[in-house]
Order: C-alpha cells, then sequence, then structure tokens
C-alpha cells in the first residue's frame, strides 16, 4: 500500500475542515472498502481523515421514521430490535451483504459510498473508465456476467453492489449530508447516478460533504422481503436481488415499492411495476405481465442475459416470499 | 553496516524525500488542519498506538499504512491469526476489537488506538483449551487447519452474538470464514455442541 497521512477528528467541523483544505484526502470509516481499493492501487488517498470518533452513530425511531447516523455499524442496525421490528426489509437486506465479520466494521455511511466489483475497475492492469477516464470500458466487450442491464452507457456498464442501497431505495430513504458549506438532503433515488459520459462519478456526493445520517420515513408496509440471488449461498455480490415492501389489506396490494440490485448503476426503483401492482388482488397477480414490462428496458451484452430471465423470477419470486 | 540496516536507511531516504515533495505542496495545509486534529501522522512519521492485544497493554509506533493483521503478525509475532486473501475474503484473519469479530487485514493498525484485541493465542486458559478450541478437535473441525484460528475466533463471536441456534443459522453467520479443506460439516458439529453446551466464552 502507498504510505499516506492520517488523521484522527473527533467533530463534524474538524472533519469538514481538512476534507476542505485536503482535496487529496478521503474520509475512512469502516475501511473495509477503501483498505482493499488502496492495497490495489485502485484508491491512492494522499491522505486519511479518520471519522470513526466522530458523534454519528445513533439509531432512533419516532413518529417520522427511522434515523441512523452515517457511522453506525451495519450490524448494530441490524441486530436492533426495533429496526428489525418496523424495518425488516433494511434489516434483510443488510444481512444479505457481505459477512458477519466485515457487518461488524462496515458503517451505514461507507456501505452506501462503496465502489463497484466490476473486475476491470479493480484492476489496474485493465482500462476503465471509472478507475481512469479516457481508457475505455473492458468489460463492454470484455467478460460481462455480473454487468448492469438497466440504464448504462458505452462509457461504463458496472453495477452498485450495495444491498442495503437497494432496500432504502425502495423505503424512500433520504441522505443527511454536511459541508463548509451547510447542510442538505438528497432523496435516496437521487444518491446514485447513472454513468453516462463521467462514470467515475459513482453518485451525487459533492467533493467536500460528509454523509451525517440516513432517515427512512415511517411505513406502513406489511409484507416484506429482501432476494438476493449469487453464486454461492452466503458471502458473494449479488448477481440481481429483489427489495419488495407491499402493503396489503384483506386480499389488495393498497401500495407497493419494488427495487433491483445488481442491474444497474444505482438501485434500480420500478416504479412502473409499483403501479401495476398497487390496487391488485393477491391471488390474482399476474407475474408475466408485470415481468416483462420491466424488462422491456433491459439491454443486455455477450454473458449476462441470463440476467433477464433470472430477474423475472426473482421478482415473482420475492413478491411471492413476501406475501408469505 | 548490515544488509538490513542499508535497506533501511536507504527506505527512509525514499520516504523522506516524497514526504518533502507532498509537504511543499501541502505543508500550510498540514499545519492549518492541525489545530482541529487529534492525531496527525505525515508520510515520514510513525505514528503512537496504544492497544492491549490479550490482556498485555502495548505502546507501539506504527505507520499509518500497517493493518491490524500485519501488527499483530510481524510486529507482536504473533502468527496464529493467519493471512489467506489479504481482502477480506476468507476470515483467516479473524480477531476479536472490543469484544467483535473482524476481518484484521482489512482495519489498519491505527484506527484500533486505544482498542482491546483478542487473538487466537489469548482465547485457552493456561493449559486448559477454550470449549470451541475442544470442539473442533473432538469434532475434526479442520483438515490442514490454515482456516481453524480464524475460525474459531468467528465461532465464539457466532454463539455469543445469539447466532448459533441452528445448523441454517450456523452456516449463515459463519459464512465469512471460508474453509478451502471443506470442513465445513464438522465446524458446524463444533459450534452446535458449544451452543448446546452453553459455553460460549
Ligand atoms: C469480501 C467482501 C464482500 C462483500 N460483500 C458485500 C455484499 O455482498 N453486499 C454488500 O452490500 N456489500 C458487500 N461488501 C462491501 C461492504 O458492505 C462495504 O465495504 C462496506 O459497507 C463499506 O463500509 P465502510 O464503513 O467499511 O467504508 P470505508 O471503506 O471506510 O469507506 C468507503 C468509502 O466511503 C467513504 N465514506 C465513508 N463514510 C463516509 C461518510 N460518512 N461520508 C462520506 N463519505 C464516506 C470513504 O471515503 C470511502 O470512499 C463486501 C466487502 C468485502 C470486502
Ligand atoms: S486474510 Fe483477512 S479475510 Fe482473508
Ligand atoms: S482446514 Fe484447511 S482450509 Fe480449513
Amino acid at each position: 500500500m502507498i504510505n499516506f497521512e492520517y488523521s484522527r477528528t473527533s467533530s463534524v467541523k474538524a472533519a469538514l475542515d481538512v476534507l476542505a483544505k485536503n482535496p487529496g484526502a478521503s474520509f475512512i470509516a469502516g475501511g473495509t472498502n477503501l483498505v482493499d481499493l488502496m492495497k490495489k492501487g485502485v484508491a491512492t488517498p494522499q491522505r486519511l481523515v479518520d471519522i470513526n470518533n466522530l458523534p454519528l452513530k445513533q439509531i432512533s425511531i419516532d413518529a417520522k421514521g427511522l434515523t441512523i447516523g452515517a457511522l453506525a455499524l451495519n450490524s448494530d442496525v441490524a441486530e436492533n430490535e426495533k429496526v428489525k421490528k418496523n424495518y425488516p426489509l433494511l434489516v434483510q437486506a443488510i444481512n444479505a451483504g457481505a459477512s458477519a465479520q466485515l457487518r461488524n466494521m462496515a458503517t451505514i455511511g461507507g456501505n452506501i459510498m462503496q465502489r463497484t466489483r466490476c473486475t476491470y475497475f479493480y484492476d489496474t492492469t485493465l482500462p476503465c473508465n471509472k478507475r481512469k477516464p479516457g481508457s475505455g470500458c473492458g468489460a463492454l466487450k470484455g467478460y460481462n456476467r455480473m454487468h448492469a442491464i438497466f440504464g448504462a452507457s458505452d462509457k461504463c456498464i458496472a453495477v452498485q453492489p450495495s444491498d442495503m442501497s437497494v432496500a432504502l431505495a425502495a423505503l424512500d430513504a433520504t441522505v443527511m449530508v454536511s459541508s463548509s458549506k451547510g447542510e442538505r438532503k438528497i432523496p435516496f433515488t437521487d444518491f446514485h447516478r447513472l454513468p453516462g459520459d463521467i462514470p467515475e462519478k459513482d453518485n451525487n456526493l459533492q467533493p467536500g460533504e460528509l454523509i451525517t445520517a440516513i432517515h427512512v420515513p415511517v411505513n406502513s408496509f406489511n409484507k416484506n422481503h429482501y432476494l438476493k440471488i449469487r453464486d454461492r449461498a452466503s458471502y458473494a455480490f449479488a448477481l440481481v436481488s429483489v427489495a419488495v415492501a407491499l402493503k396489503v389489506n384483506g386480499n389488495i396490494i393498497q401500495s407497493a415499492r419494488l427495487a433491483m440490485g445488481g442491474v444497474a448503476h444505482k438501485p434500480w426503483r420500478l416504479k412502473q411495476a409499483e403501479e401495476m401492482l398497487t390496487g391488485s388482488a393477491i391471488h390474482d397477480l399476474s407475474f408475466a405481465k408485470l415481468t416483462d414490462n420491466i424488462m422491456q428496458d433491459a439491454k443486455t451484452y455477450e454473458h449476462n442475459a441470463f440476467k433477464i430471465k433470472l430477474g423475472k423470477a426473482a421478482i415473482a419470486e420475492a413478491i411471492n416470499k413476501a406475501l408469505q | 553496516m548490515n544488509n538490513q540496516d542499508q535497506k533501511d536507511s536507504r527506505r527512509d531516504f525514499l520516504k523522506k524525500t516524497t514526504a518533502m515533495a507532498a509537504l511543499t505542496i501541502s505543508s500550510p495545509v498540514l499545519v492549518k488542519a492541525g489545530q482541529h486534529d487529534e492525531k496527525i501522522a505525515s508520510f515520514f512519521e510513525k505514528m503512537d498506538l496504544k492497544i492491549e492485544v490479550n490482556g498485555v497493554a502495548h505502546q507501539l509506533s506504527v505507520e499509518p499504512r500497517v493493518t491490524l493483521l500485519d501488527l499483530l503478525r510481524e510486529q507482536l509475532h504473533l502468527t496464529g491469526t493467519k493471512k489467506g486473501c489479504d481482502h477480506g475474503q476468507c476470515g483467516a484473519c479473524t480477531v476479536h476489537v472490543d469484544g467483535k469479530r473482524i476481518n484484521s487485514c482489512l482495519s489498519l493498525a491505527v484506527m484500533n488506538d486505544g482498542k482491546k484485541v483478542t487473538t487466537i493465542e489469548g482465547i485457552a486458559d493456561g493449559d486448559n483449551l477454550h470449549p470451541m478450541q475442544e470442539a473442533f478437535i473432538n469434532h475434526d473441525g479442520f483438515q490442514c487447519g490454515y482456516c481453524t484460528p480464524g475460525q474459531i475466533m468467528s465461532a465464539i463471536a457466532c454463539v455469543q452474538e445469539g447466532h448459533a441456534n441452528s445448523r441454517e443459522e450456523i452456516q449463515e453467520f459463519m459464512s465469512g470464514n471460508i474453509c478451502r479443506c471443506g470442513a465445513y460439516p464438522h465446524i458446524v458439529d463444533a459450534v452446535m455442541e458449544v451452543k448446546k453446551g452453553g459455553k460460549s466464552s
């Protein structure tokens, strides 16, 4: 690993000051993504600003919803009894990610900031526009089994790998952000972005901004499921995943939230499908119509065409599991 | 000058020159930032690190880029904790920090200032093995043994966390520990036994 300067801060203001004055600096939280990328030479920050002592670890629930500090550990959120009871989709999605050890290190802010697992991004000897703008996308005509089927560009077909983010997108969460200019809120579905012509930008966080918390509004979804399909039963990234949250009254779906992971550069919210589901009777769902509609915009590459069939089956399975 | 000294001084020289180059660009910034910072280490500096390992307090000096795993193995010579992948993918490096299992290969040593670390060397009580160690022996929970220290540290935490209530749950919550010899069924047997015996610590 290339050496770097290291500093530790205990207030949000100090952390922001350091970052404002050191454009080459990076925050470090759990380190599970950043240290890995630094070992590979993919990330080469001049300086690390350790934010683990910032007072941003709260997990609190009130009438408006759930607020999670950016430095709360993934495992602390998933083990919180109130979160388990009121936000089961979020807990399932967190527990579907990584391993028990990694979830004990990984923070909520770090999780949504984690970078793609595209092998071309990770291997500094290969071309990748996300890592090295202008070098080309190795995956486009290379080995692209794990890659996007929605919203990609000819500059980048990588996917965002965070499981938790798929649930947060479905649950209409908000990202709270601070910088020396003040605070702002980013709706979760606008946090990650599509690659377009600037695939090096994963999300809409601006330089100098710190994520302070994530807010998940209170909801009345009584049927939830996060389904993750991967190459082995656990401890692997998603090929596709589906987050479902439904409010079912009697036999009728009164409202629905649906999002997919492993298919795009951002969690892929399925608003049209949500509308199709709303008002439907649960015994009378036409999965063929629903999933055909979802997949009509999909664009596949040499090795990932299987994601269409797999994705359709996964959506049906996730909804059925939620309804059980 | 022996070989090692030569290596060291060349390395120090290289480090200092790169550090100087960096400093000329960023020195005013560094000084200012320092006013807000509790701790700061520049390129050529080692940082003080207070860390307790297996009940022994250490006052060390480390470069920021040293991982907790390398600190344990290379500086403290506690080689029970293994390096499998060095990228968080295998669990061989699992240790407990303040009672929680983590992958020591992805944690910078300096991020563990003031913390209590327990490694595989710290779980037996003198000559009495930890119940989990005994269970691994009783159930042949290993073949080559390379993954075993990580498996045992992870298994102890798995029981303590309350994630060992069924074979399925153990499989899921032990999935961060890869065993290339495929001793998985026996590992699950060992965890089940300790869980039943209620001997988790
Ligand atoms: C082997 C392995 C398997 C994994 N499998 C999965 C999986 O299946 N599913 C899944 O979802 N994830 C998986 N992960 C990824 C893991 O979830 C992330 O690495 C983790 O969530 C990152 O959190 P962190 O706190 O460690 O982030 P760090 O590594 O500390 O930081 C990551 C990035 O976020 C930035 N950052 C951190 N906090 C803030 C903040 N508050 N404000 C602004 N920027 C910030 C950092 O500057 C850095 O760029 C896996 C990781 C590994 C190593
Ligand atoms: S060596 Fe740390 S997980 Fe493999
Ligand atoms: S015993 Fe050989 S790797 Fe597990």
